[in-house]
């Protein structure tokens, strides 16, 4: 039962991976309907996990973990709790529709199948990163949520500007990568434990790295979720197709920032650093993005703003930190994952009927698209937060949290109101200027979209209003418990919908409707003013950006043609002249030099090796063609080989035969490519400085080899060895053993790197082929010769 | 190089060595070989192939690129320490299954599945890398 629990659990991170594999063959089958298909693969997880919503609810998270080496505490561990339910929820329930989505949005695209297959790899991701408890899978599915994230942003790889954008977000959320794994290497150090639920074994504030910890943390979460001044590669990145959008660049994945702070509230939160980091840089961002959205005439871009500005309200929530403030950022999230996927969703449905999504080339859709319309206005009024749907209840929840006596918090409150009533500005702007109006001519006719592309955008809508009015429901299953988790401690349900006149709290959301509806007023005005400002300060962050990289790869380039000077014959002098210091310096100066045995006594074969090695040794450097040198090495290398087998090491004596021919073989063929001259003329310090190097290293590997053979040899390692092979590996050869078993590890890298360095030196065999002479490609002999005889067989 | 009777030769000396290579391997366990050396011997099997009969003859024949060898038997080695996983023991540890064939006892484990994966690797990089060089000998 524990066993297959924790399968269950493992799986649903996995599943979509393994759905990602098959989903180029099903799409190959079953053409755009593939998405409903595929689509089933999330609409079962969703189903599993509400299966966990009362035991959560009821105060008893799940947790469940696959060993993987428990020698240094490292597993697969997972741990479902309020929070990590309420993101898994969203991920796989949104997901599901997005897939559906993606089916006729992307309907004849000649790579719909990858474009599933890279949908569901970022699914299994981003589920893994949320229901991760071990730090290592937590960073793992973090850097794979990057690496999805950039392959779908470069999905249209055929345009520069989707290439650029790609890369911008790799690099900006890569960042935050590195500092993550930092972070969390310290944290371990700290604690003691991998395990996000072990880091309250200690007082974390109270340590000396504290504040190292949090600004890693910090540099993590505010790259991924796009906060000031790490905002600008979101906008960029809405070059992906909609769908993608609106499951990761609105709902999903740049939440990952904000769930990372949340998880780690009970640990690292509450102290006046975090607090004042997250509100400050959160109230910026919001405004910055409100401000922002109102500037851009693009849909898809005032939505991307938007999100910025969302993102920026949800750190500022978790940094005031309140029992209410964090009820609130869960509401927020819940509400905003539903209303800007749906806001997303329809957009992308405007772009795809009309050929357009420039807001004042829209207009009068309301009649052609009105089930578009009415998804519209259910999800823009969330945005907007009127009652009773679900942002209304977040809105009236972030300001009773913020409502007391103190200047701060006052202070944040306004802010709050402000960014809430730019959103609100937007969300007019975005519900009422494409659908009404006159109507006016488009790129295309405009029809209603078909039913997979409208399931998702209403669905979303509807559940908006749907959890607005099952208050209490949602209240006691999803928000307490997520709210719980992220506080560290149990959090009451209190939510009630009720807009009463007597509330103050009911007037600041009437005086944040008054405001949007200014800034939707007077949109044109704002957003002429905005552009002029723009033009006069004439820097953005994305040029910033540019300037860096540019430097960056300017300055590297430096340093790499400084160090890369393409000269074989110094790296090799730096090399070997390094190696022979590496050898002697350490043996004259730590132990003296080693006796030289006295008397050496060999029997005759030992000999006839000996006259071989010197046989092979003396001809390559006496060879006077560079080929007959190689295969002069080739037998010295044989004689090594022979040596080995003398001394009871048939398996490194077997390899080293193998290894001997194979290098004659390459190097006689690299030699052959190369077109060297067929000898090898030197004048005369060049050969005193290469001898003398080849010299000192032969004489220093001989002193080194005399030095060991003088130690004593610690027999502890190989008496462990052979007791163990046969008894607990089932293997008499214990040289096999230890590689395929006792360090199978070691023995996985090593052949990934031998598969990668082989792959490196494909790329440059065929790369100086190119560049040499065009291939012709051998493609039409064989036809002609075919045609030939066939005409010969006739005739 | 090219003769007449390597030409002929060869193909009988690539079938022999290749069969060795996998008898080398399987034997790795308990006597003296492994994947690692069977992958080379394979290797050097196809590099003589590729000398007497031309590069795009053992393309045809290997009917995969070499390269997807290496990437197979990475994947391969990896997923036999996954096999663990379900049994709920460490990740790589070995895991061991007697099948009895008539009155012979065959043990089958995931050790030798990974070293099956070791010599894919080995076999497919050096391949590759041997081929990607004749082709261009063969171009001239």
């Amino acid at each position: 039962m524990e066993l297959s629990l924790n399968i269950a659990v493992a799986a649903v991170a996995i599943a979509p991976f393994v759905a990602a594999l098959a989903a180029p063959s099903v799409h190959r089958a079953f053409g755009a309907v593939s998405g409903w298909i595929l689509a089933l693969v999330p609409a079962l997880i969703f189903l599993f996990l509400c299966s966990f919503i009362e035991p959560v609810a009821g105060g008893r998270p799940v947790s469940a973990s696959l060993e993987w080496a428990p020698v240094h505490g490292l597993g697969l561990s997972f741990l479902i709790d309020g929070l990590s339910l309420t993101f898994a929820l969203t991920i796989s329930g949104i997901g599901a529709f997005i897939l559906i989505y993606s089916g006729p949005y992307l309907k004849g695209h000649p790579h719909q199948g990858r474009f599933f297959a890279f949908l569901l790899m970022f699914m299994g991701a981003m589920l893994g990163l949320v229901l991760a408890d071990s730090m290592v899978a937590l960073y793992a599915f973090w850097e794979l949520t990057t690496v999805t994230s950039f392959l779908l942003i470069g999905f249209d790889h055929t345009r520069q500007i989707a290439r650029r954008a790609a890369i911008q977000a790799v690099v900006v959320t890569g960042i935050g990568g590195l500092a993550l794994i930092a972070a969390a290497i310290l944290l371990q150090r700290l604690t003691g434990s991998w395990e996000l639920s072990g880091l309250g074994a200690i007082d974390l504030r109270a340590q000396a790295a504290y504040p190292v910890v949090l600004v890693l943390i910090l540099i993590a979460a505010f790259t991924k979720s796009a906060q000031l001044p790490f905002q600008f590669w979101l906008p960029n990145a809405m070059e992906a197709p909609t769908p993608v959008s609106a499951f990761l660049h609105s709902a999903t994945m740049v939440q990952g920032g904000v769930y990372l702070l949340a998880r780690l509230n009970p640990a690292l939160g509450g102290t006046a650093m975090w607090g004042t980091a997250l509100v400050v840089f959160g109230g910026a961002t919001l405004l910055w993005g409100g401000v922002s959205a109102l500037r851009q005439t693009d849909l898809k871009q005032m939505l991307a703003h938007t999100t910025v500005a969302s993102l920026g309200l949800l750190v500022l929530l978790i940094g005031v930190g309140t029992e209410v403030a964090i009820t609130a950022a869960v509401l927020y999230f819940v509400a905003h994952a539903l209303y800007k996927a749906a806001l997303f969703l329809v957009v992308g449905i405007i772009d795809h009927e009309t050929g357009t999504r420039d807001i004042t080339a829209l207009s009068g859709l309301r009649d052609s698209l009105t089930v578009t319309f009415i998804a519209a206005v259910l999800a823009g009024v969330s945005m907007i937060g009127l009652p009773p749907l679900i942002g209304y209840l977040a809105k009236e929840e972030m300001y009773a949290a913020l409502l007391t006596g103190a200047w701060q918090p006052l202070l944040v409150l306004g802010v709050l109101i402000l960014g809430n009533a730019l959103l609100a500005g937007v969300a007019l702007a975005v519900l009422i200027k494409p659908f009404m109006g006159v109507i006016v001519p488009l790129p295309k006719e405009p029809h209603e979209a078909s039913i997979g592309l409208l399931a998702g955008p209403a669905l979303f809508a509807i559940l908006g209003i749907f959890a607005g009015f099952a208050t209490s429901w949602v209240g006691a299953m999803i928000v307490a418990p997520a709210a719980s988790a992220i506080a560290g401690a149990s959090v009451e349900d209190h939510l009630v919908l009720s807009f009463s006149p007597l509330d103050p709290v009911f007037w600041l959301s009437v005086l944040t409707w008054l405001l949007g509806g200014l800034f939707y007023w007077k949109l044109e005005v704002i957003r002429t003013a905005l552009r002029r400002g723009q033009t006069a300060v004439g820097w953005t962050f994305d040029k910033g950006f540019d300037a860096l990289m540019f430097g960056l790869i300017r300055r590297s380039g430096a340093v790499t043609r400084a160090w890369h000077h393409g000269q074989l014959e110094l790296y090799l002098v730096v090399l070997f002249g390094m190696f022979a210091l590496a050898i002697i310096v350490p043996l004259w100066s730590l132990g003296g030099l080693p006796m030289l045995p006295d008397a050496v006594e060999l029997t005759f074969y030992e000999w006839g090796v000996v006259l071989i090695a010197v046989i092979g040794v003396t001809t390559v450097v006496a060879a006077r063609t560079r080929l007959f040198a190689i295969l002069a090495l080739g037998i010295q290398g044989f004689a090594v080989a022979l040596l080995y087998l003398l001394f009871g090491a048939p398996d490194l004596s077997f390899t080293q035969f193998m290894v001997e021919i194979l290098s004659v073989v390459i190097l006689t063929l690299v030699m052959t490519r190369l077109r060297l001259d067929r000898q090898d003329l030197r004048p005369f310090e060049d050969l005193a400085r290469d001898g003398g190097l080849a010299l000192a290293c032969g004489l220093g590997v001989t002193t080194l080899l005399f030095a060991v053979l003088q130690g004593s040899l610690d027999p502890r390692l190989s008496d462990f060895f052979n007791a163990n092979s046969l008894a607990a590996a089932h293997g008499r050869n214990i040289v096999n053993v230890i590689l395929v078993d006792f360090r199978g590890l070691d023995t996985l890298g090593e052949i990934s790197v031998v598969m990668t360095a082989g792959i490196a030196i494909l790329a440059l065999i065929r790369g100086a082929r190119k560049s040499r002479a065009p291939v012709v490609p051998d493609a039409t002999p064989p036809r002609s010769r075919r045609s030939r005889s066939r005409a010969e067989a006739t005739t | 190089m090219n003769t007449l009777i390597f030409r002929t030769i060869a193909p009988l000396l690539v079938v022999v060595m290749m069969v060795f290579s996998v008898f080398v391997m399987l034997r790795g366990h308990n006597e003296p070989g492994g994947g690692f050396i069977g992958g080379l011997i394979a290797a050097s099997a196809i590099a003589i192939y590729g000398m007497a009969a031309g590069p795009s003859a053992v393309r045809r024949a290997l009917k995969a690129d070499p390269i997807t060898f290496a990437g197979f038997g990475v994947v391969l080695a990896g997923l036999s320490g996954l096999l663990s996983l379900a049994f709920d023991v460490p990740f790589l540890t070995g895991l061991w299954v007697d099948l009895h064939l008539g009155d012979a006892k065959v043990p089958v484990s995931t050790p030798m599945i990974f070293d099956i994966g070791v010599y894919f690797v080995v076999f497919g990089t050096i391949s590759a890398i041997a081929l990607g060089l004749e082709d261009d000998e063969e171009q001239g």
